[in-house]
């Protein structure tokens, strides 16, 4: 069976900071692995490498069995089948909800106006804005506009979904809706690599649990295991500080 | 009344308030205002240059041909030399941010010299050094021709460095949000960055249009005839024939009739964008 991800000895080098000291995982389909670890400890670079919007120093990444590091791949065929969900959100200001959903379907899939709209509004429905569907980012609030963004992924029906701390950036009080849809997501099996700091999501929606330190794997299991019962005193402290900030 | 909060918060060092000292400084502008303008008034000779400068027999001589040849011409001149340049414009800026330092570097020559010379220089070598350059060469449209090319060539430079600010000035995870959808980096651009880039540049962009609608005068360096005459020409000549001053001044207040409301859309532009950061 083909891996849905698989990082082979990767290694990412910016100047002379070596960020990812070579990383080893794989993601199969279905699963949802999320990846905690310290502020710099090089999560972003690692998910950010797995759809090569940073380019690998050493090492292989392969997506559904393609290897995306292979001089000759097709990258922006590759990424088509990859969603990704940023922090800040980054939706296209100048576009209504429906058009930032829309827009990609019709440019890079080539799907009609007509068909694209439909799968738009299906996707925004599906998030929870479909009401939103004519009002631009900037009128949208931090919740609405990261749904908006999923739904912009999901529209291209990929394969794999990419989240960089999807709720970092929310209120509070928003961060709950945010997860909501993302939980029904793993429920419908979709494939999911989740850099967070929500230990509950991790504990509750997670098939693996990855920790990151230093640009290096530090502990790979169940979530029972590394963020129940960690073996390395690494993640022991870590997740006192995340789990009992004052103390 | 001199014993508010705010008064007695200032220090009253000359015995009065700030409201006070307001209120004289505000008087003493006024009468030195009003003192300069009577002075005007009472020196200057009005019959005459009420016959000079607004002379409404001269001014009748100007019509229809103010609108229908001369200022049409300035705006076919303007609009083709504004279309030219943002083209070309785009193309520089481009080529600015381009990773390959050979077409960085010939878009930056361009715009340093493009930028840096006179425009009128440039008229003059196009409208005599191109001619013997390239014997038989015309360019398509005539006259129309060398001014667009050489209006482009002037306003390409400006608003190539327009662009490009307006481009940097998008954030990179649009760009990144874009190839993570699967665009490929020019369809990006195309739908992605600049629409953002350009709205952002509006205003720069709204500006070089007035430059522009101005410098269009410099086509009287090429020799024009009576039917591709321009607003300055035309008034600059019936000034000549007519010993009177009046044609310049129509002539001028018909540019100001454009570039006033233009440069009020523009201050709306750039109000509108510091109420939206
Ligand atoms: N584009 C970049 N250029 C230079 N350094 C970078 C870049 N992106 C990330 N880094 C560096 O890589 C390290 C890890 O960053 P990141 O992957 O964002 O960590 P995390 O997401 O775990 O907080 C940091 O030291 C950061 O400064
Ligand atoms: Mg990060």
């Amino acid at each position: 069976m083909t891996h849905a991800v698989e990082i082979r000895d990767l290694h990412k080098q910016f100047g002379d900071n070596l960020v990812l000291k070579g990383i080893d995982f794989t993601v199969e389909p279905g699963q949802v692995v999320c990846v905690i670890g310290p502020s710099g400890s090089g999560k972003s670079t690692l998910l950010r490498c797995v759809n090569l919007l940073e380019e690998p120093t050493k090492g292989k990444v392969f997506v559904n069995g393609a290897e995306l590091t292979d001089p000759d791949a097709d990258i922006d065929a590759a990424r088509r089948h990859v969603g990704m969900v940023f922090q800040q959100f980054n939706l296209f200001p100048h576009l209504s909800a429906l058009r930032n959903v829309m827009i990609a379907q019709q440019r890079v899939l080539k799907r009609g106006a007509k068909e694209a709209e439909i799968v738009a509004r299906e996707n925004l429905e599906k998030v929870g804005v479909g009401d939103k569907w004519n009002s631009y980012p900037g009128q949208l609030s931090g919740g609405q506009q990261q749904r908006v963004a999923i739904a912009r992924a999901l529209a291209m029906n990929p394969d794999l979904m990419l989240f960089d701390e999807p709720t970092s950036a929310l209120d509070p009080e928003l961060v709950g809706d945010v997860l909501t849809v993302m939980r029904k997501l793993a429920e419908e099996g979709m494939t999911m690599l989740v850099v967070t700091h929500e230990m509950g999501f991790a504990r509750e929606v997670a098939d693996r649990v990855v920790f990151m330190d230093g640009g290096v794997i530090v502990e790979d299991g169940p979530p029972s295991q590394v963020i129940g019962d960690p073996r390395q005193e690494r993640t022991r402290s870590f997740l006192r500080r995340v789990l009992h900030p004052e103390g | 009344m001199t014993d508010t909060p705010t008064a007695a918060a200032e220090p009253a060092r000359s015995g009065l308030s700030p409201r006070q000292r307001r209120r004289i400084s505000l008087g003493v502008q006024t009468v030195v205002g009003i003192i300069v303008v009577i002075a005007v008034i009472l020196l200057a000779d009005w019959p005459t240059i009420v016959n000079v400068f607004l002379n409404r027999d001269v001014a009748a001589l100007m019509i229809p041909e103010l609108f229908t040849v001369a200022l049409k011409n300035t705006l076919i001149y303007t609009v083709s030399g504004y279309l030219l340049g943002f083209v070309l414009g785009l193309v520089l800026a481009l080529m600015r941010l381009s990773s390959l330092a050979p077409y960085r570097a010939v878009a930056l020559v361009y715009i340093e010299i493009f930028r840096g010379l006179p425009a009128l220089i440039i008229f003059l070598l196009l409208g005599f050094g191109l001619p013997i350059a390239f014997p038989g060469f015309k360019l398509p449209g005539q006259e129309y021709g060398t001014v667009a090319l050489a209006l482009g060539l002037v306003a390409a430079a400006y608003m190539a460095e327009s662009f490009r600010a307006g481009i940097q000035a998008v954030p990179k995870g649009q760009m990144e949000a874009a190839r993570s959808l699967g665009m490929k980096p020019g369809r990006a651009m195309v739908s992605i960055i600049l629409p953002q880039a350009i709205r952002i540049v509006t205003p720069p962009l709204t500006n070089e249009l007035i430059l522009l609608f101005k410098d269009s005068s410099l086509v009287f360096t090429l020799g024009v005839t009576a039917a591709t005459t321009e607003l300055t020409k035309f008034g600059q000549d019936l000034t000549v024939d007519q010993a009177n001053s009046t044609p310049l001044i129509v002539a001028g207040a018909t540019y100001l009739l454009l570039t006033v409301p233009l440069g009020i859309v523009v201050r709306r532009l750039e109000a509108r964008q510091r109420r939206d950061r």
